[in-house]
């Protein structure tokens, strides 16, 4: 038997729950962008498969965002149940974004609710456009907030520790912290880009299965043009992020790329392994690519591991899931860009089954990069819960019976998993496309 | 007012919305499973319906903004509660999740099914069990504190009369407040079937109501002294809370303007449980914990403080339309107007 340690079911609870959690909260922020342009579309080119898009991604929509409330509230509790002590000092310093998170959510709730009852409600189409506004600026608010609490988490300022006890809290200096621009800006750009993609991949398996309904060619257009947009962006951030951590969490860098001695013209590592005695195998080294991801010229000088203290590193296998990221952001770029050349140039069919088969793929991985993005921010902060001031261990809870919470929340997530996609899959599944238009086209004849 | 009386202030408000719009919906919730099992469902499962769908996900940000914001203001209580209540926090929010999710799944994606119309209600009843413990432990007893060391004492829990008082409280309350709502909800949908059915059920909650919240009243003289004395110089206050659910129960009774019936309950529980939070200061935690040294410092408080008035300023016109399209419209509350998706 293992012996009972509170701190480390406290970490791998927080890991599960967060990390379900972000799955509805990632398609929670983009999906409401996505539904956004379509609708638009249909407005805009009169056309009834856009307006249809924009009322089908809101259905499956729904059911998500009920998954993603419910983790939140879990995940938004669970931080005091496990977490108490770190949850006391961020109460201090960091309460503000997490209470405006709340005002976000409430406006977007409201509005969501009113969007998804009044589809056929006003005579004037574009009142009811202007009703998903407010959700996607909802949705994208609760994002910026959340993620500067965490943006604190990696630098914490805006306050001074004076024998324990903080002082001189400045609210807005801890959120508008140093890693805060980066870190907002690719989070909130990721979501969108992973919504696309998903939609897309939706989209593309469709095509696959040999449905020929113009509908899922205009909705594959749609999410890869707007996918390209993201995965450029995604792309452009994250170089900065880099950046960022070059400057402000040079460890973290310097874990994710097994760069153990401070050097100019450092090369970047891709994939590889580590021996016993710290030497790089196997791995593909794209020469002066570190640098200019931390400086932008070859000659800027990396801080390596030799630099720092032992005892506070994170572990080197962030590695993996820095290269799985990155590799699939260039993945998600090349696939959209290609798409949309494809489908400019006259003969060239950008329908074809290699290039929808690597869409179908990206759906699923856009996921897998955000969640191998978070193990690497996350546990790249490692040892410390706030960087530099408080430590993971002194963070957690003490109480007993974290191990049995941990067994009922795996339960939960799986039975709430499970349900929710055979739920969407029966949705769809039971009212497909060309049913759909059909009675729409009733609908609108009488009407007339 | 100090910065501490208005930040619980706050937060007390919220937690008095969540009480009335969460009891609305799990009320909601068992009759809707009790009218299955008695086959009269259908009498009263569109009115459900109709109110519950646009409205549910309003519902969870109240609370959410209770301990969102009670972090926020009053950090200490992190680290009080959050130590204690690992385990009934835990078992409430699994219960919160399965509720939520299964609704919507439900209502939007599968055909209903018993399974979840039987979920949708235990929940209904199970979930203000479990919270209105938290009240129970603030009166001090149920927590011990050793050097650094938070317990919650489950023994003391179970056993205590005046805990299993207030769960019964809060279900019962739950059911009357519901069914008040309801039976107004019918009538403005002008649903004389569903209108019957309601009125007979909130006038069956009635009293079990009221009674239990005098029980309850006296019950604490056992537990907690100090608060008990405060709650009776406060009589006056739960003196009205009375005469408003008189005024309440004899509307509804002579089949009299069941809106205004619904704000006395409103008045009701808002006056008991402003009187019972007044009385409870200057405590969080009996005797462990204050709104004094529990407290953030000033600066965090100005801004949370300033959030929250920008923040209403958002969100009324907000609910107002909410409202406005949904509870006052009587086209879309008679059910001529239900444009789903
Ligand atoms: C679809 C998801 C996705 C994709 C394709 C990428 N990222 Fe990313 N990345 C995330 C999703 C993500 C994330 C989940 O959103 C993270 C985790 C924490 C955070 O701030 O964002 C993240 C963090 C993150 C960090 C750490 C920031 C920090 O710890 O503060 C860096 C340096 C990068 N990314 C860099 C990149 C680069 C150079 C990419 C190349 C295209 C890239 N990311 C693609
Ligand atoms: C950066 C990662 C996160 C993102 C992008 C995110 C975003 C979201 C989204 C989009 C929702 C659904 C809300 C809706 O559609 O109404 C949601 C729900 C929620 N999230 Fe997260 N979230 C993240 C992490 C967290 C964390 C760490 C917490 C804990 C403090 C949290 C607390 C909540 C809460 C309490 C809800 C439920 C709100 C409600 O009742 O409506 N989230 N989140
Ligand atoms: C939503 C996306 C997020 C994911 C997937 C995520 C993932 C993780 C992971 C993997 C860990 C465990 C690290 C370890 O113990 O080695 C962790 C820890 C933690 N995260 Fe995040 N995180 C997210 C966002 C956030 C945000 C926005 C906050 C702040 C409110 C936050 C607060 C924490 C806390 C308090 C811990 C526990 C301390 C620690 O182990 O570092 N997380 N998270």
């Amino acid at each position: 038997m293992i012996e009972y340690d509170p701190v480390m079911y406290s970490r791998i609870l927080t890991y599960v729950t967060l990390g379900f959690h972000v799955i509805f909260a990632t398609i929670g922020v983009g999906i409401p962008l996505m539904i956004a342009l379509a609708e638009w579309m249909g407005i805009k080119r009169n056309d009834p498969h856009y307006t249809l898009m924009a009322r089908r991604w809101a259905r499956g929509f729904v059911v998500t965002v009920a998954v993603g409330v419910v983790t939140g509230t879990a995940i938004g509790l669970q931080l005091s149940l496990l977490w108490p002590n770190f949850m006391q000092a961020a109460g201090h310093t960091i309460g503000l974004p997490m209470f405006m998170e709340v005002f976000a959510f409430f406006f977007e709730a409201i509005f969501l609710g009113i969007y998804l009852y009044t589809f056929d409600r006003f005579k004037n189409k574009m009142k009811h456009f202007l009703l998903i506004i407010p959700v996607v600026i909802g949705a994208t608010a609760s994002a910026f907030f959340i993620t500067s609490v965490n943006a604190f988490m990696n630098v914490p300022q805006g306050f001074e520790l004076v024998d324990g006890v903080i002082q001189d809290v400045s609210p807005l200096a801890a959120m508008f912290n140093p890693a805060t621009p980066t870190k907002i800006s690719h989070v909130i750009i990721t979501c969108y880009l992973t919504s696309a993609f998903i939609l897309g991949a939706i989209a593309a398996l469709h095509i696959l299965k040999g449905n020929k309904h113009v509908y899922h060619k205009k909705a594959l257009h749609l999410t890869m043009v707007a996918g390209a947009v993201f995965a450029i962006g995604t792309a452009v951030v994250g170089d900065f992020s880099g950046k960022y951590l070059h400057e402000y969490q040079p460890e973290k860098l310097a874990a994710a790329e097994w760069h153990f001695e401070t050097e100019s013209n450092a090369p970047l590592i891709l994939g590889g392994i580590l021996t016993e005695d710290n030497e790089i195998k196997y791995a593909l080294e794209i020469p002066y690519a570190l640098s200019i991801l931390a400086g932008g010229t070859p000659d800027t000088e990396v801080i390596g591991l030799n630099e720092f203290d032992e005892d506070l590193l994170p572990p080197l296998w962030v590695h993996y899931f820095f290269d799985l990221m990155v590799f699939i952001g260039m993945f998600l770029a090349a696939v959209s860009v290609l798409f949309v050349a494809m489908s400019w140039k006259k003969g060239w069919n950008p329908f074809n089954r290699p290039l929808t088969w690597m869409i179908a793929a990206g759906g699923p991985l856009s996921m897998l990069a955000i969640q191998a993005g978070w193990v690497f921010a996350e546990v790249g902060r490692q040892p410390w819960i706030l960087n530099g001031v408080m430590l993971t261990e002194e963070g957690a809870t003490t109480s007993a019976h974290v191990d049995i919470m941990l067994i009922l929340f795996v339960i939960l997530y799986a039975v709430l998993g499970v349900t929710c996609a055979v739920v969407l899959r029966k949705m769809f599944k039971r009212n497909p496309v060309e049913l759909e238009l059909e009675k729409q086209g009733e609908r609108e004849k009488t009407a007339q | 007012m100090t910065y501490e009386v208005i930040g619980i202030s706050v937060l007390w408000l919220f937690l008095y919305g969540y009480l009335i719009v969460a009891s609305v919906d799990f009320g909601a919730g068992f009759f809707s499973y009790y009218t299955k099992r008695n086959n009269k469902n259908h009498i009263i499962h569109n009115i459900i319906q109709r109110y519950l769908s646009p409205v549910w996900e309003v519902t969870n940000v109240f609370l959410v903004f209770f301990f969102i914001g009670v972090v926020g203001f009053f950090p200490s209580t992190a680290y009080y509660y959050g130590t204690a209540l690992l385990i009934p926090g835990s078992v409430a929010i699994i219960l919160l999740a399965l509720r939520g999710s299964y609704y919507a799944f439900a209502t939007y994606g599968a055909k209903e099914s018993k399974f979840y119309t039987f979920l949708y209600g235990a929940t209904g009843l199970l979930i203000p069990a479990s919270l209105s413990t938290v009240l129970t432990i603030s009166e001090g007893g149920y927590i011990s504190v050793d050097n650094g060391t938070v317990q919650l004492l489950y023994g003391e829990l179970f056993t205590s009369i005046y805990s299993w008082g207030v769960v019964a409280l809060a279900i019962v309350s739950v059911l009357f407040i519901s069914a008040t709502f309801l039976t107004y909800y019918a009538s403005r949908a002008k649903d004389e079937q569903a209108l019957d059915l309601l009125r007979r059920y909130a006038l069956t909650w009635s009293f079990p109501a009221i009674g239990m919240g005098i029980i309850v009243f006296f019950l604490l003289s056992q537990r907690n002294v100090e608060h008990y004395q405060n709650m009776l110089d406060l009589w006056w206050v739960f003196g009205l809370s009375v005469l408003a659910f008189i005024g309440a129960f004899l509307l509804i009774l002579k089949r009299k303007s069941y809106g205004t019936a619904f704000i006395m309950v409103m008045i009701q529980y808002f006056t008991a449980f402003f009187g019972y939070g007044a009385a409870h200061l200057p405590y969080l935690l009996y005797p462990h914990l204050t709104i004094y040294d529990g407290f953030t410092n000033e600066t965090m408080a100005i801004s949370l403080i300033v959030a929250f008035v920008a923040g209403l300023l958002i969100l009324i016109p907000s609910l107002y339309l909410l409202m406005k399209l949904f509870l006052f419209d009587a086209d879309y509350v008679e059910g001529n107007k239900h444009s789903g998706i």
